[in-house]
């Protein structure tokens, strides 16, 4: 079933971050447990198409962690980061970096901030400050090569034909 | 099933992008979309349900005709270039509920 709670991404032409905004039909301590418990995490930044498994997580100022997603057709990368502030249950502040670039060093910021709406709901925006628009408008596009991407590109080609 | 209406899967077909593409600047009906391609009516029929179901394309009764074109805004949609990344992120999301339900249920057990 589809959720009510609609996902929102706002990625501003020429600008160097991104947020993603969802609200919760739950209290902001629960939700703030589903970001910052390894299993739980494990359990949802994963997918059918890509397991995720923690080698290190350790959710505190200073803390770092590591996780391997494995794909349906048994490739693998890593990605990694360091914790800078876990503060249950308003905020997490960490660094994430893709091992799979070419180039090593294109480290993402992102702040999670948890908002209390009321006892039952909790309003969720993650920001992630790059170092370059390119590397924020990347990192959104690479999520096309899965999936969705070739239908998408095809018709992209499609409506610059004429119509749009 | 939700996946039936999902717009992305609904152009993943090649047929349904020509579909599109044949009546982007002009309505047509059922039968004049048919006769434009090598599969049966039938065929183009469950094409166009497919895309209708997830508001890619519109249908208007004229008389006795029904006249297919396309909702630019659903096609907007998917020319949005963070549709997909969204979409990664709804799904997550969506298994951040299921895991919010349960230990919601955990704790009223207690």
């Amino acid at each position: 079933m589809q959720s009510k709670n609609k996902t929102s991404v706002v990625a501003d032409a020429g600008k160097q971050e991104l947020f993603i905004i969802r609200e919760f039909e739950a209290p902001r301590k629960l939700v703030f447990k589903a970001f910052s418990d390894k299993k739980l995490l494990e359990d949802w930044l994963g997918c059918k198409e890509m397991k995720v498994k923690y080698e290190k997580f350790e959710p505190k100022a200073g803390g770092s962690w590591r996780y391997i997603g494995t794909m349906e057709n048994g490739v693998s990368f890593g990605f990694h980061g360091v914790c800078h502030d876990f503060t249950a249950p308003e905020r997490i502040i960490q660094t994430r970096e893709f091992e799979g670039l070419p180039e090593a060093g294109h480290v993402v910021m992102e702040t999670t901030r948890f908002e209390e709406l009321s006892s039952e709901r909790c309003k969720v925006t993650v920001q992630m400050v790059f170092q370059s628009v390119a590397d924020r408008d990347g990192m959104v596009q690479a999520n096309m090569e899965h999936g969705t991407a070739e239908s998408y590109q095809r018709l992209d080609e499609l409506i610059a034909g004429n119509l749009i | 099933m939700e996946s039936r209406r999902d717009v992305f899967q609904a152009i993943a077909d090649p047929t349904r992008r020509d579909i599109i593409k044949l009546i982007s600047g002009q309505s047509l009906t059922l039968n004049t979309i048919a006769e434009n391609f090598d599969v049966s009516r039938q065929a183009i029929s469950v094409h166009i349900r497919i895309m209708h179901e997830c508001g890619l394309i519109l249908i208007q009764q004229q008389g006795r005709e029904r006249f297919c074109s396309v909702e630019p805004k659903k096609l907007a949609e998917v020319a949005d270039w963070v549709e997909p990344f969204r979409k990664m992120w709804e799904g997550r999301f969506d298994r951040v509920d299921n895991i919010l339900k349960k230990l919601k249920s955990k704790k009223n057990a207690k």
